[in-house]
């Protein structure tokens, strides 16, 4: 072992830099997360496999992951290493998927962990549903980075691990849905002005018949909250990674576009009615004592439409980002020390989301009114 | 609810059409959808079962080059259609027929014209790669209590390795 990895070191911040940086268009997109899946040659898919060949999966990565150049200094953790809570953190952090964390039979499964570099948000999951899958997460439309910084991973880590993979079929995956690039991009956009003026399902069937799909905030079959939808490439096989990558890319912009002329129809057309849905959203974070998740999303989108619109001029749109990271049920269990109930879950939720616009408020008091967005990341109390 | 256009499968798709001004609703099974263009992606909404299901004819019968189980994990051919999951990697190429026709359909092609990976060891010859595979195999098979199958393994290995 090398002192470039930590095994099991205390969850803190990890996994959240891409909350800091401002990044192209994300008045509108959210953030952008590529991933590959990879298996290793030799072993039977990771449900189909004994719990000594899952160990030997999981040691072979280790032995090899603490010395890539790409990912820098790598935590690691065992998922039967954590507890419940701390599960749900990586979870909510989208850093984990929920097969990583639980089997179909609500067990944590054996040998399966996250190991996290600290420099280019690149992450790897062992022993999820493929024995690799390598990912990374960044603010705002960001896909062709996110792609050749994880393509540089894959090939650092494909020299020192032996890949499944086929000349005809290409990477072999575990689901065949998954094969041949292994490749699964998508972007996280925020798309009010579209669903306000009722265009949303022509977008999402235009997407649709160009090979994309969309899902919730938390992956497949996830309901709609917040106005946020995640738009990735449907197919992996026939088409090179770039060309999925270009494709989404253009797509993604051409629906930037369309949101940006539903936005300023609404400017045009009601100004009142927005500036009114967007102000009355900011002042009910501002003063409930009781937020359930879903009720926060949404207001949550009213004011960072008010905030790409410039009806508001603080926050950023990255503390919005955050708050949606930060208010999640684990995040406030893990800030109260103590797990907590949905009744109490709520009420620390809303006392969350005060304080953060309490802090922002008096920092523009403090500074004048004039000074305009603060552009700073609130630290949670 | 049964597809409404094939009628034997359950349908869990809900596709509104609209033609000459009027809009039809229809409930598709995974598969008529997919034919009618409208494909959801993911292993719970696209049930490859459901699709070799609907293949099985054409493809599962006894004109399949495929084989019936895969040789290095054990999974059956039936499995892979009632399942839609593949043991393990090597099933790519026992089942390749069956697999093209499910590509096809899923991804609309069955090359892959992406990355091309190079083995991490480009000195390792076929037979070494094949005593890896069998070494594991057989201590897969030990762990599991397969004896058959261990003595079995363990024959192969010999024939490889040229020892009696």
């Amino acid at each position: 072992m090398n002192d470039l990895l930590r095994v099991h070191p205390e969850i803190r911040h990890q996994g959240l830099d891409w909350l800091k940086e401002p990044s192209p268009d994300d008045d509108i997109v959210v953030s952008t997360r590529v991933r590959l899946a990879r298996n290793i040659q030799g072993f039977p898919f990771a449900f189909n496999a004994t719990q000594a060949e899952r160990a030997s999966i999981l040691d072979q990565t280790r032995e090899v992951i603490g010395g890539l150049e790409m990912m820098g200094r790598v935590d690691l953790w065992e998922m039967s290493g954590l507890d419940s809570r701390e599960r749900e953190l990586l979870l909510e952090r989208h850093l984990v998927s929920r097969e990583l964390t639980m089997t179909p039979e609500g067990e944590v499964p054996n040998s399966s962990a996250l190991a996290l570099g600290n420099l280019r948000a690149l992450g790897v999951m062992i022993n999820e549903e493929d024995h690799l899958r390598l990912h990374t997460i960044r603010g705002g439309r960001q896909l062709l980075g996110a792609w050749n910084d994880l393509d540089q991973l894959d090939e650092e880590l494909g020299v020192r691990l032996p890949y499944a993979f086929h000349h005809e079929f290409g990477f072999l995956t575990s689901c065949p849905t998954n094969v041949g690039t292994g490749l699964r991009a998508s972007v996280l956009i925020h798309l009010p002005g579209l669903v306000l003026t009722k265009q949303i399902h022509r977008v999402l069937d235009g997407m649709g018949q160009l090979g994309l799909t969309y899902r919730g905030l938390y992956g497949e079959g996830s309901r709609i909250v917040g106005n946020l939808f995640q738009v990735s490439n449907q197919t992996t096989l026939g088409k090179t990674e770039e060309d999925l990558i270009d494709h989404l890319e253009i797509l993604v912009k051409r629906v930037i576009g369309y949101e940006k002329q539903a936005r300023s129809v609404l400017l045009r057309e009601a100004p009142n009615i927005l500036e009114d849905k967007v102000w009355r959203a900011y002042g009910i974070l501002s003063h409930a004592h009781s937020l359930p998740f879903e009720e926060m999303m949404n207001l949550l989108s009213g004011v960072r439409l008010g905030i790409s619109l410039k009806l508001i001029k603080s926050p950023s749109v990255g503390v919005i980002s955050e708050m949606m990271i930060r208010a999640q049920t684990a995040h406030l269990q893990s800030e109260a020390g103590r797990r907590l109930d949905e009744i109490d879950a709520d009420v620390f939720r809303a006392r969350y989301v005060r304080d953060v616009l309490r802090t922002i408020d008096e920092s523009l008091e403090e500074k004048g009114p004039e000074t305009g967005p603060t552009g700073s990341i609130a630290e949670a109390t | 609810m049964d597809c409404n256009n094939c009628g034997d499968q359950h349908a869990e798709v809900t596709l509104t059409e609209i033609e000459n001004d009027e809009m039809k609703t229809l409930h598709l099974c995974s598969t008529c959808a997919a034919l009618k263009g409208v494909t959801v992606e993911g292993p719970s909404s696209t049930p490859i079962a459901d699709l070799l299901a609907h293949l099985g004819g054409v493809s599962g019968g006894a004109s399949s080059s495929d084989a019936e189980e895969c040789e290095y994990c054990g999974t059956e051919s039936s499995k892979f259609r009632q399942t839609g999951r593949l043991g393990c990697p090597q099933c790519y190429a026992q089942f390749p027929e069956q697999l093209r026709a499910v590509l096809r359909q899923v991804h609309g092609a069955a090359q892959h014209i992406g990355k091309i990976y190079l083995s991490s060891d480009l000195s390792a010859t076929k037979p070494e790669l094949e005593l890896a595979s069998l070494k594991r195999r057989l201590e897969r098979a030990v762990e599991l209590e397969d004896f058959e199958l261990a003595a079995n393994l363990r024959d192969k290995m010999n024939l490889i390795q040229g020892t009696p």
